[in-house]
């Protein structure tokens, strides 16, 4: 019982959401070029609150996102090509398993480099990514449906405003929930201050792994999502500079502020391309001339993130509502 | 054998403008710790500034290096004084993401038609290609130029770190900046003159590159920057001669690689390499494993 009343919030929300945005798309209000950029927004939110887990929360500075971002791309992509066709429970199990794959790699990333620190884990994550960007380049010598550095081709667009508006909430419940247990907590005490949290007995090593796969996870599923948006993946979209973006979008919205993360996503994304609207024709490469000089003095103006601490009243834990 | 000395040479020849590279990224980050991601690009405008003074003023070898060098080092004082020092005491990420806000803008202001341009430009060189047979073995005094111009930096730096009062005063900083503040250092002069040290090598390590590799393009400086940092933290960071171990190392290997195995497979190896020595060693080759206070 209390299980499902606890359900009734979440399902209401998704059904306004789902059905408001798939109406105003089918009733032309909305032209379907803004609706799949709506679409992205929240897969790139989804990948975003997984960095936000962990880097924002568990304090693990990540500079490799986007490479698991692919991995759950390249395997959701490559699951429903071969085996799915068109079916939309198979497009829901292609996705778990794209997170799967993500999460079995953190795993296996995780284990030797969390134990190094800061900048080192950094560095070290940067460094998986580039390797995984080798990795899809060559993708073809392997695996030929891959595509390789020429791209791959053929996957279904299953990706549609319910699914994305599903697995957005979802993905809200599960860091909203994950943060506010006791899970949440100590992987907060480690971002704080590790050897205090080591004292106190708290297994930090586990703790992060939690954090890191966890995120992880969630950048597998967004990408498994990505794929099937436009029935195209290239190694170029999981590159540095991928990771950079979905970092950057973290830190303006506030390190560990999930309301900040939400919000800088769907701002990040709209501006990219409401950019392109605005600027006359013939300027548009000024864009990323613009962005860089807007991220400087917001840097500049607010170091801690325009949320700060502030979070959405859905979002915060029970001790505070 | 031959073919195994002849890649030892290419190897070297890269190694070593890594190693300008990674040398200003080292001793930036020894001294306010912050991965200076616009570093690789400052390398970038180095190269321009070097086609612009080859091409279009047709100056002599030295007015070119030191053309870069001057241009580089004022660009990257400026960058300092303007986008990071007002971040000095915010958290860390924040001037993080400005040096990503710097690169991404350099790399894409210079790209504009009205700047650079977004295309390849071919580097003229500056001086007729020699090369020398030795068993077999070709060796260009292209090769030599770099080697010497590197040595002779690499000998300077070492004399204005261990022997001169602003040397002191950068050990002084990266040692302890609070402390050399107090001692009368006057601290943010010592960062302006880091930032402006690196650049100067990066400047001629971008005329270097662009003598040696003749293509030059606004996004140059991404990948050689990525690895120069990722060379300095093989060597162990903020240590000098740890930079220029961890570059000549990126060289080799990235050269052996394309040689015995794939060209593909150039980019990966570095950073293969990079995770395997930080798991063997935390801190890097020559770094000072660091005592955790409670």
């Amino acid at each position: 019982m209390r299980l499902l009343r606890s359900l009734i919030k979440p399902v209401v929300a998704y059904a306004f959401l789902a059905g408001s945005i798939s109406l105003l798309a089918e009733g032309g209000v909305v032209n379907p070029y803004w609706v799949q950029i709506l679409e992205l927004a929240c897969i790139v939110a989804i990948s975003a609150q997984g960095l936000n887990i962990i880097y924002g929360h568990t304090g693990l500075f990540s500079l490799g996102h986007a490479a698991f971002y692919g991995i759950g791309a390249y395997t959701a992509a490559y699951l429903m090509k071969t085996y799915g066709g068109q079916s939309q429970a198979a497009f829901f199990a292609a996705l778990l398993a794209g997170g799967g794959a993500a999460a079995a790699v953190a795993c296996l990333i995780g284990l030797p480099t969390l134990r190094l620190t800061s900048d080192y884990l950094g560095i070290a994550t940067l460094g998986f990514g580039i390797i995984m960007k080798v990795v899809f380049d060559s993708a073809d010598r392997f695996l030929p449906e891959l595509g390789g550095a020429r791209g791959m081709t053929g996957i279904a667009k299953m990706t549609t405003v319910p699914w994305v508006v599903f697995f957005l909430l979802a993905s809200l419940l599960v860091v909203r929930n994950l943060i506010h247990s006791s899970y949440g907590r100590a992987i907060l005490s480690i971002r704080e201050d590790e050897i205090a949290a080591e004292t106190m007995g708290i297994d930090t090593f586990q703790y992060k792994m939690v954090g890191f796969v966890a995120g992880c996870t969630f950048a597998g599923v967004a990408g498994g999502l990505y794929a099937h948006l436009y029935a195209f993946l290239h190694p170029s979209n999981f590159d540095f500079f991928k990771s950079i973006d979905i970092l950057v979008i973290v830190v303006l919205g506030g390190l560990g502020n999930m309301s900040g993360t939400l919000v800088a996503s769907f701002g990040w994304i709209f501006l990219l391309e409401g950019l392109r609207v605005v600027l006359p024709p013939g300027y548009v490469e000024f864009r990323w001339v613009l962005i860089p000089v807007l991220l400087i003095v917001t840097m500049l103006l607010r170091p801690q993130g325009i949320f700060g601490a502030r979070e959405f009243p859905f979002l915060r834990g029970k001790v505070y509502r | 054998m031959e073919y195994f000395l002849q890649q030892v040479i290419n190897g070297l020849q890269i190694g070593f403008v890594y190693a300008l590279i990674a040398l200003g990224y080292t001793m930036v980050y020894g001294i306010v710790r912050l991965i200076n991601f616009a570093h690789g690009d400052v390398f970038m405008i180095g190269a321009f500034i070097g086609l612009y003074a080859v091409e279009r003023y047709q100056w002599p070898l030295t007015a070119v290096f030191v053309s870069a060098v001057v241009g580089c080092t004022i660009l990257a004082v400026l960058i300092e004084q303007l986008a990071y020092r007002p971040l000095r005491h915010a958290p860390k990420i924040a001037s993080l993401i400005t040096a990503i806000g710097v690169s991404l803008f350099l790399e894409y202001f210079t790209s504009l038609r009205q700047v650079f341009g977004p295309h390849f430009y071919s580097f003229p060189r500056p001086f007729p290609v020699v090369r020398w047979n030795w068993h077999g073995i070709l060796v260009t005094n292209i090769q030599a130029v770099i080697f010497f111009v590197t040595v002779f930096c690499l000998l300077l730096l070492q004399f204005i770190v261990f022997r001169t009062k602003m040397g002191r005063a950068m050990r002084a900083v990266s040692f302890d900046y609070v402390t050399a503040g107090l001692m009368g250092v006057n601290v943010n002069v010592v960062i302006s003159f880091t930032f402006g040290l690196g650049a100067a090598l990066a400047g001629v390590g971008g005329v270097l590159y662009g003598i040696a590799y003749p293509q030059v393009n606004t996004f140059m400086g991404f990948m050689p920057g990525l690895k120069a940092f990722t060379a300095a933290v093989l060597g162990g960071i903020g240590n000098i001669p740890g930079a220029v171990l961890g570059a000549l190392i990126m060289g080799q290997s990235e050269t052996m690689v394309s040689a015995y195995v794939s060209s593909a497979y150039r980019d990966g190896i570095a950073f293969v390499i990079l995770i395997l020595v930080l798991l063997w060693k935390p801190t890097g080759i020559l770094g000072t494993p660091r005592t955790e206070k409670v």
